[in-house]
């Protein structure tokens, strides 16, 4: 699953399972993780991403496997040992303390002498822009607030690992927007290797440097963005991470790396590029995003590119895009977003009218399972 | 909307009229110059100043007060032990048992639980000499079983309503779990234990049953006190005491619901 | 939500903080239990103490089930049990006509009303019970207050006898219990979403068809609690039946109490306890079960 050369991983978990009696939260999964990536884990409610962060962390004993971190195998120390650190998705701040004394607790906890906790933190609430709120009860916070204490209060210990829990989550969009960036520009600044435990795939893809996707207690994928959104490795990957539109088909021919693919649900031939392609009359699916789609009036000349005719059935107007709604011959609808490149008040398209909708063979991803 | 019906607003009235009448009617007849506890003769305070000189009250009053402060104090400790054991140490072997034992003296019949203590008493005085006589001990020990339970129940819904990950973050950040439980758990639950020992404290000073069973001849609390003269009827100085019981209890509760309102504000998180 | 916290072992203090509570209990709550047991199968003699050991000097054991024996043969001991159940349950119900709609009325009152009644509905139960009990014998009276306030309206020219009587018993029992019933119903009631009602009476209910199908049974859990809240403890009552009422309504607190007092009949005043035991455990387990059920409804 991962492309990494065999030399030991800053953070490596090797066939780790968590079981509940019968049921697999966590199958057998492996992982590698550089120094100083923005790492995310990335799957909807209930694929096991919580159960694996939380055996990160340390709050549960994995039922088989292991974890190491910089070369100690971790797996049975204690949370309280461990240089790991998390943000949890609550921020669960201590309410009878100040923001100071929340942030401090870590450092408290390891007996450092008392000018040297006071400079820490000062240090930490100044990077994440809370220096005057420092005296200041947690029922006192708005949500962002109390987001960036337990930020700062995790990161205060310079801990070899950060672990957060669904961050974004409870932020309102604009707040969301603005603090994406700021956790990159944190991480960039101190280096502290990030892994991120979310349900949104948009989240993932802005903050990481690589995702992993998880379901049912295993990894479909572990890449970079653009690896997961342009190469998705099976349906479900390719489902999951945005839009894109799925033909199932049969293979008619492959020669010299281009494959013909007859679909029912196309009407008429579709073209993909592949360097081991399927055989022969195996069961395939032709995928495609809605982005990489054109729409044309008449038939485009290109031979090479897919091509199907058809009718818009609906559009919609996001301003900077617009989202069509194709129905083809054989009645399947497809997807197609187009920038709005051109400052018109007309309507290059209407509802009902008959275009011909194309692409470029090499956008094509040929899935198989 | 949320509007009451006549129907309902007719019955929180009655409801209401039904729980004070007889208080407000003890109050009234405390002042009551004539001896004949219900014909009317007068306003009078005589009935309070014969409370004072009467030394059987005082001294039933003290023993029952030393009894409670001592009954609330361990039925908080061990309630609060019970509690934290019920809602964070998860299933433990025996868990089932241990349920049932902190549950059901809340709701046993008293006659049953005093004479299961006092038959344990008298086997333990045949096996072992102690206790060779009843009074204070037996009566604390038998108060702090049934209000340990409450208090458990008290710290135990506390501490489910409360987020656990406050305790996982601590750990998280390097405390071991015994300092957790010091740094972060028992400040939030003194809530729940401060009203645990007031509760505690009211159960142990208002219980005749159970004290009846198991105390001896060395003195009786006031409620056994009490119950001995009204046995015989209705008599003037016991309202005084009781319009003075009832102001007490109802200046603590008071103090008690104020503080409890403005520290929910400070701690809800 | 995830599984609870499963960190390491228990740690030494864990052990010793579930270990102290669950030996006191044991200790003092339930090894009594098996006394009991253990006089309730032996012979009342005159000495000190009044029963006979459980084993004999050769070491046979020497029990007898003759106390029970008679308790079951016994037609005074079975209706004593049977009247102690039924004004058990007659008072459980009595309460829960009247606690139901305080306590619902209680839930639709704004926030600052709702404070104060929920103050007036715990502060009697603060106040000490005897005292509250006390209270109704001089409401009730032949020369009580009620009766001087009805010869005084002249609704009546004669007192009526009110003490010493079954509805004396009743409203002591009502009176006391009361708060036990309101409580528990209040905070299932609060949780429910009211507006659950109103959507039912926005689709055509009736104000009575909205209560029957949607409030009651989401206030179950709660009428259970009470009632067995209720049920439980007053089927044992010693002061109300005492203190309000007559010779003719004898109830197994009582009969316990004297047994073991006045008679000084140990063994088969252990016996009537044991019988009112059983009675009382179905309950008390249907009880923690709805508890259990109701706490996880309420995650």
């Amino acid at each position: 699953m991962t492309d990494e050369p065999d030399k030991p991983a800053f953070i490596e978990v090797r066939d780790l399972s968590k079981h509940f009696d019968d049921f697999a939260a966590v199958d057998s999964v492996n992982l590698k993780i550089e120094k100083g990536e923005l790492f995310s884990i990335l799957g909807g409610s209930g694929c096991g991403k919580t159960t694996l962060l939380r055996m990160l962390a340390g709050f549960e004993s994995p039922t088989s496997g292991r974890i190491y971190l910089d070369g100690s195998d971790i797996t049975e120390q204690p949370p309280y040992e461990r240089p790991v650190n998390m943000m949890f998705q609550s921020y669960a701040i201590f309410p009878h303390m100040t923001v100071e004394r929340n942030v401090g607790y870590g450092l408290r906890k390891d007996r450092l002498p008392r000018d040297e906790i006071d400079s820490r933190v000062q240090d930490i609430l100044k990077l994440v822009q809370l220096e005057s709120f420092a005296k200041r009860k947690p029922e006192q916070l708005s949500g962002g607030q109390k987001q960036r204490v337990a930020l700062a209060r995790a990161l205060v210990k310079n801990p070899k690992v950060l672990l957060l829990d669904e961050p974004l989550a409870a932020l309102d969009k604009k707040l969301r927007e603005y603090t994406q960036f700021e956790l990159m520009n944190i991480q960039d600044r101190l280096g502290i290797t990030f892994i991120v435990v979310t349900h949104d795939q948009e989240e993932a893809m802005i903050l990481s440097s690589r995702i992993a996707v998880m379901q049912k207690g295993r990894f479909e994928q572990i890449g970079r963005p653009k690896e997961v959104y342009e190469f998705p490795k099976n349906r479900f990957v390719a489902d999951f991470i945005g839009t894109i539109n799925t033909f199932e088909g049969v293979v008619q021919d492959a020669r010299d790396g281009r494959v013909i693919v007859a679909s029912d649900e196309s009407g008429s031939s579709l073209y993909a590029l592949s360097d081991d392609p399927p055989a022969t009359g195996s069961n395939v699916c032709v995928a495609v995003r809605p982005e990489k789609i054109y729409i044309s009036q008449g038939r485009p000349d290109n031979t090479e590119d897919s091509c199907l005719p058809g009718v818009i059935e609906d559009l919609g107007y996001f301003g900077n895009i617009s989202l069509y709604r194709i129905r083809l011959e054989t009645g399947k609808i497809v997807q197609v977003s187009a920038q709005n490149r051109q400052r018109t008040i007309d309507r290059a398209l209407e509802w009902d009218d008959e275009i011909f909708i194309s692409w470029r063979p090499r956008s094509a991803v040929l899935l198989t399972t | 909307m949320k509007r009451n019906s006549r129907f309902i607003i007719s019955t929180l009235a009655f409801g209401y009229a039904f729980l004070y009448i007889p208080l407000l009617s003890v109050v009234v007849y405390s002042f009551n110059d004539s001896r004949l506890a219900t014909v009317w003769g007068g306003f009078s305070t005589r009935w309070y100043g014969e409370l004072l000189k009467n030394e059987q009250i005082v001294n039933s009053l003290m023993l029952s007060l030393k009894i409670a402060i001592t009954v609330a104090t361990l039925s908080t400790l061990f309630g609060t032990m019970a509690g934290m054991a019920l809602a964070r140490f998860g299933r433990f072997r025996g868990r089932n048992l241990f349920v049932a034992m902190v549950m059901s003296p809340m709701v046993m019949p008293e006659v049953i639980t005093g004479l299961s203590l006092l038959l344990l008493f008298v086997s333990l005085q045949q096996l072992t000499g102690w206790p060779s006589h009843r009074g204070f001990s037996t009566i604390t020990i038998a108060h702090t079983t049934f209000a340990l339970a409450y208090v458990a129940v008290i710290v135990q819904s506390r501490l489910s309503a409360m987020n656990e990950s406050l305790e996982e973050a601590a750990m998280d950040l390097g405390g071991h779990p015994f300092r957790v439980m010091i740094d972060i758990t028992l400040p939030l639950i003194v809530p729940a234990m401060v009203a645990g020992w007031l509760l505690a404290f009211t159960l142990s000073l208002d219980d005749l049953v159970i004290a009846s069973f198991v105390s001896g001849p060395g003195g009786s609390t006031l409620p056994m006190f009490i119950f001995s003269k009204v046995k015989l009827g209705v008599t003037p100085d016991i309202n005084a005491l009781a319009t003075l019981i009832m102001l007490f209890v109802t200046v603590g509760v008071l103090i008690a619901w104020t503080i409890g309102r403005r520290m929910q504000k400070t701690a809800s998180q | 939500m995830t599984e609870q916290t499963d960190i390491r072992p228990r740690q030494s203090w864990q052990r010793v903080t579930v270990a102290v509570p669950y030996l006191w209990l044991f200790i003092f709550f339930l090894a009594p239990f098996a006394i009991i047991l253990k006089i309730s199968v032996a012979d009342p003699v005159l000495a000190q103490p009044p029963f006979t050991p459980s084993f004999g000097e050769s070491g046979d054991l020497q029990i007898t089930a003759d106390n029970f024996a008679f308790l079951l043969t016994d037609k005074l001991y079975a209706i004593t049990y049977l009247r102690s159940v039924v004004m058990a349950f007659m008072a459980t119900v009595l309460c829960l006509a009247l606690g139901f709609p305080i306590a619902y009325g209680i839930t639709r009152a704004s926030a600052t009303t709702r404070n104060v009644l929920l103050l007036l509905v715990v502060l009697p139960f603060w106040i000490s019970f005897l005292l509250r009990v006390y209270a109704w014998m001089g409401l009730l009276n032949t020369h009580g207050v009620i009766n001087n306030f009805l010869l005084w309206l002249g609704v009546i020219d004669q007192p009526i006898s009110m003490m010493y009587t079954d509805f004396a018993i009743y409203v002591g029992l009502v009176y006391s219990y009361l708060p036990f019933m309101i409580l528990p119903l209040y905070a299932t009631l609060e949780r429910m979403d009211l507006d659950l009602v109103d959507a039912a009476q926005d689709l055509g209910a009736t104000s009575t068809k909205a209560f029957w199908d949607i409030t009651w049974p989401l206030a179950r859990p709660g009428v259970i609690a009470g009632c067995l809240l209720v049920f439980i403890p007053a089927t044992g009552e010693y002061v109300i039946p005492y203190l309000l009422g007559g010779p003719e309504s004898l109830l197994i607190g009582r009969v316990l109490f004297d047994e073991f007092f006045v008679n000084r009949d140990w063994p088969l005043a252990s016996a009537v306890a044991v019988v009112l035991l059983f009675l009382v455990v179905v309950p008390i387990v249907l009880l923690q079960r709805n508890l259990a059920r109701d706490a996880e409804q309420a995650t």
